[in-house]
């Protein structure tokens, strides 16, 4: 052995790069990250966005305003309606369009369904992302027999186009109260079935707990915001503190853990479930007799001026921004994603971490990449 | 154009043998056999439609039943499933997965975007389909298409390559293939 050769067991590994992406089936969509590794460490990672960029603000700007409800469809793709919402309260504010107190139930209740369908999308592909293919085929079981109540109602799966500007496009159909409450008698039981094969679990446990923590003040300052941020005990949910809609009428909690790690960020998204179930009962029970559609004007041209709307997206908060000069098509859309602000994030909190870990950060801050990219 | 397999043909390559029996087939007609019954994918999503191929991999529509399995790597998949819009920015990492794939290999454009570009059809940045550059064996309609119209594409492309000619001589020409369209009025 000469000198020049390293001792056993030190480490001989230099800094390698390698490329996560685009097409890594764990990056939840087309991300591209490109990591600096020292062995089995994470030096820096720098995320590479814009595969999926098709330029939708531009586009929904060439549009009439109401033409750009099916393009939010395929904003958020995991929960459509909720990105439906976000558009339509724009629209609405900015042409002072009032909604009818049904279709504010109708649209609670249609975004509440849409977040357990998009958490049990989370609840999935984040166990799949530590190891655990089970909780999948679980999760798409119970996605599926909520889709079929969603298609039963919207006519789609997944882009529903259903709330537009001025309320919901139509009425619930007949029967339709008794069949979502009788899927969520057997939701909430199913939901009690796979906290105990996948929270309990010590594997899961031991993976996610303690892993990627973000402190309230971190997260306040990269504008973190629903489940990222409240699983870091910044107690803030828009549909509480900004409420609209029906939410200002209905009870529930918002669910809120202190330990800012990614088995923080999952418990409140399980949890959320079981609030979403409570708050859809309530709308079913206290949903008034009435209009489901306001009166619209034929041609729609709002006064020049500009609108913003804040809505609570299952994934943070989904804002968008519009600019009218007075002609049938806005000037400016803006559309602020949480994923975006969420994957802004990374390359901090992997710093440091094990390539696995990495992917258990990645999995816990829920991105959808056609929203980050737009 | 090879005679289509069928189940009788299969059936006759049973010999039976004391204590169990043997397979005696012709080389090209068994491996075409296999070939239809084991199409290896590549798991790789782009947008909405990949959802709705979780979907079709998931629970209820289970693509196990058709032996279609996801694959991580395209050195070890068979099919590629294009799931969703392609960027501009995408397109060559498409073709570079593609190109990595082994023969012979076939492609899903699934949905109107991967088809034609869908309703970024006049988006700068989006490319108006797939077949611009690889070549499409089966296109999916739909926005995203069911899982069912999937299935369906799968069922196609399992029925093309059950008249499909599997061993071919080194050097052959290969036959062109066209595309097969599903659903929707051309």
């Amino acid at each position: 052995m000469t000198a020049m050769q390293p001792a056993v067991g030190a480490s001989t590994s230099s800094d390698m790069t390698i490329n996560l992406g685009p097409q890594h089936p764990s990056t939840h969509g087309v991300l591209r990250l490109m990591v600096a590794l020292d062995g089995e460490y994470v030096k820096s990672c720098r995320p590479v966005v814009g595969y999926l960029h098709r330029g939708l603000e531009r586009m929904m700007a060439a549009r009439p305003y109401r033409q750009s409800v099916p393009f939010t469809d395929r904003l958020d793709y995991c929960a459509s309606l909720n990105s439906n919402l976000a558009i339509s309260q724009a629209i609405e504010r900015i042409g002072g369009m009032a909604v009818p107190e049904r279709a504010q139930y109708l649209r609670v209740m249609l975004c509440e369904m849409n977040r357990i369908a998009s958490h049990l999308i989370f609840f999935g592909t984040y166990a799949a992302d530590i190891g655990a293919t089970t909780a999948f085929l679980y999760a798409f079981r119970e996605r599926e027999r909520l889709l079929d109540l969603l298609e039963a109602y919207t006519g789609a799966r997944l882009t529903c186009n259903w709330i537009r500007p001025g309320g919901v496009a139509s009425d619930m159909p007949e029967g339709y109260a008794q069949a979502v409450c009788a899927f969520l008698d057997g939701f909430l039981k199913e939901l009690d079935a796979y906290d105990t094969l996948l929270t309990g679990n010590p594997i899961f446990r031991v993976r996610t707990e303690g892993v990627g923590i973000i402190s309230p003040e971190k997260a306040i300052a990269y504008g973190a915001s629903g489940p990222v941020l409240r699983g870091s005990g910044v107690n803030i949910d828009l549909r509480r503190t900004e409420p609209y809609d029906a939410y200002p009428r209905t009870q529930f909690d918002v669910p809120l853990r202190t330990e800012g790690d990614c088995l923080a960020r999952y418990l409140v998204r399980v949890e959320e479930m079981r609030q979403s179930a409570r708050i859809i009962r309530q709308c079913l029970r206290e949903m008034p007799e009435g209009e489901h559609w306001g009166k619209q004007p034929k041609v729609f041209r709002p006064a020049a001026g500009e609108a913003y709307s804040r809505t609570e997206s299952p994934r943070g908060e989904l804002s968008i921004y519009l600019v009218s000069d007075g002609t049938a098509n806005p000037v400016r859309v803006r559309v602020r994603g949480p994923s975006f602000v969420h994957l802004s994030m990374l390359p901090e909190l992997v710093r440091g971490v094990k390539v696995a870990d990495m992917i258990a950060i990645l999995g816990s801050l829920d991105t959808v990449l056609g929203e980050v990219d737009r | 154009m090879a005679e289509p397999l069928t189940q009788q043909e299969v059936d006759t390559w049973r010999l039976p043998v004391p204590g169990g029996a043997l397979i005696v087939a012709p080389l090209d007609r068994l491996t075409q056999w296999a070939r239809r019954n084991s199409l290896w994918s590549l798991t790789f999503g782009l947008s909405c439609c990949a959802i709705e191929m979780m979907a079709t991999a998931g629970s209820r529509y289970d693509l196990d039943r058709f032996g279609m399995f996801f694959r991580a790597t395209p050195r070890q998949a068979d099919v590629m499933i294009v799931a969703g819009w392609v960027s501009v920015k995408m397109a060559p990492f498409i073709r570079r997965l593609y190109d990595q794939m082994p023969e012979p290999k076939y492609v899903i454009a699934m949905g109107g975007c991967a088809s034609a570009g869908g309703p970024y059809r006049d988006s700068i940045t989006v490319v108006k389909g797939v077949d611009q550059f690889v070549p499409v064996d089966v296109y999916v309609y739909g926005c995203p298409p069911r899982p069912e119209n999937l299935i369906n594409g799968i069922l196609h492309l399992q029925e093309r390559i059950r008249h499909e000619k599997a061993l071919t001589r080194r050097g052959a020409p290969v036959p062109a293939r066209e595309p097969v369209i599903i659903g929707g009025e051309a």
